[in-house]
């Protein structure tokens, strides 16, 4: 299982081409509030770490997530 | 910040398209001239957008039903199926659906919404998991979400991604439940069920597939997709509803399971609103019994959806994926899919507009639902109207 470094790492990668000009991407980046994912960007997000990883990420772990630092976190606690 | 806030962008695309003079979402029928015709908006209209795939809202069987039931049994049950709203009608119509459906138990509910939703939260609750399409409708999102079990999503028709989901869960999918539909009700695109029935077999699990847009429509006895793809005893739970193709409302499920009965008594979208109206069950069972015994309106609307099909397609719209009831067409932007609703309403066409994010993509539609009470020419009047779109800058516009 990947730890916390290499879902972050992903996670930067996979938001770069999203953050508007001149946002420079934290552990702190707010998904929604400050990129401004929308509901169906952020499953596209969810799918490409699903992909990358060949992991199930469940749907349960969403209201949890505000920042790049939650996701890599809960992802980190996933026990597959 | 106030409770009112998160409701700002609605508040915004409101004022937007009263500022435009359109009003998609709600539109108001004011009155029919037929099934398929009437005035909405103020606009006279071939109603092409209203999921009456049989067209039996009005037909003279199932209006002297429900007045028969309206006189002898009153306007309403006043109460749920677990109290007084029980009424002979109602098992009546249970064991005529496990009649059709060749399943031993079912169970009537009041609305479509509250016979998905309430499965999905019931069957898997906390420690169990569903694994379900990533397109499912929103009474099944609302109802897995209510129930507490584990939620994953597979790609949209993809039995491959279901499978990689099932083998990463192990054992675990003996306390699985899978979630398709039968027609997916945006597209209109069919689930690839013998596919998806032979992963289910291969990892366990339970399947339940919602059959809202299919029943009537596919397989020898318009039992839907399962009956269509020859899968129907490795359905578990088949869930639908009557506002559809039985042109009333309500719904039901389906199962050879004999813990359905138990199950009855948990469903919380059950037990907590009250049962389904006496006309409303009279209309559905002589709709049901209609459709058994007029396979021609099957025919006639599939004909029809082929006919508007290949005429959208030929004027260069992007179309469904395959050919259905449900004829969409995509439109990636916004402004353009709500002008051209507009535009359709003043040449005499009624059909939905679907944004973001009740769309499946980002993209919108201008979503179709063809009758089998339409006539040729009612369908030559649709593509006409479209027509007038000027649908080679549609075809930019999707690609």
């Amino acid at each position: 299982m990947p730890d916390y470094s290499e879902f972050l790492e992903r996670i930067f990668e996979i938001l770069k081409p999203l953050a508007k000009k001149g946002l420079l991407l934290n552990e702190d980046t707010e998904l929604v509030t400050e990129l401004g994912l929308t509901s169906l960007q952020v499953m596209e997000l969810i799918e490409q770490i699903e992909d990358h990883f060949d992991i199930s990420i469940p749907l349960n772990i969403l209201p949890d997530i505000r920042t790049v630092h939650d996701l890599a976190a809960q992802l980190e606690k996933l026990d597959r | 910040m106030s409770l009112f806030d998160k409701f700002q962008p609605i508040i915004d695309i409101r004022a937007e398209l009263e500022q435009l003079g359109v009003m998609p979402f709600g539109a108001v029928t004011e009155k029919f001239l037929s099934p398929t015709e009437g005035i909405v908006n103020g606009h006279k209209v071939i109603l092409a957008g209203t999921n009456n795939y049989l067209g039996l809202t009005f037909d003279p069987e199932c209006i002297a039903a429900a007045q028969k039931a309206v006189a002898e049994q009153g306007t309403g049950t006043t109460g749920s199926r677990m109290a007084n709203g029980t009424f002979i009608e109602h098992v009546k119509l249970e064991q005529e659906l496990c009649a059709f459906f060749n399943k031993k138990h079912s169970i009537v509910f009041s609305t479509g919404y509250a016979a998905t939703m309430g499965m999905g939260s019931t069957l898997a609750g906390p420690g169990d998991v569903i694994v379900l399409d990533a397109d499912s409708h929103a009474s099944i999102y609302d109802g897995v979400r209510l129930g507490g079990a584990e939620i994953v999503r597979f790609k949209h028709n993809d039995a491959a991604d279901l499978e990689k989901r099932l083998r990463r869960l192990g054992e675990r999918t003996a306390n699985t439940l899978i979630i398709v539909e039968g027609i997916y009700s945006m597209l209109g695109d069919q689930a690839p069920l013998a596919d998806i029935a032979e992963v289910k077999n291969k990892y366990g699990g339970l399947l339940l597939v919602d059959e809202a847009h299919s029943l009537g429509m596919l397989g020898e006895h318009g039992r839907g997709v399962a009956e269509a793809a020859g899968v129907e005893d490795d359905v578990d739970f088949i869930v639908g509803t009557f506002s559809k193709s039985l042109s009333a409302i309500g719904g039901y499920c389906v199962s050879n399971h004999a813990e359905l009965e138990a199950i009855r008594f948990a469903i919380r979208s059950y037990i907590f609103t009250a049962s389904p109206s006496p006309s409303v069950i009279a209309s559905t069972r002589v709709a049901l019994r209609l459709m058994q015994e007029r396979p021609e309106l099957r025919e006639r609307l599939w004909s029809n959806a082929q006919r508007l099909y290949d005429g959208l397609k030929e004027l260069g719209f992007q179309v469904s994926p395959q050919v259905s009831p449900v004829v969409a067409v995509t439109i990636k932007e916004r402004d353009q899919a709500i002008a051209w609703w507009n535009q359709l309403m003043h040449h005499g066409a009624y059909v939905n507009l679907v944004m973001p994010p009740a769309s499946p993509t980002t993209d919108s539609l201008l979503r179709c639902s063809v009758s089998a009470a339409h006539t040729t020419e009612q369908i030559d009047r649709i593509i006409e109207a479209f027509a007038t779109l000027n649908p080679s800058s549609a075809k930019e516009a999707s690609n």
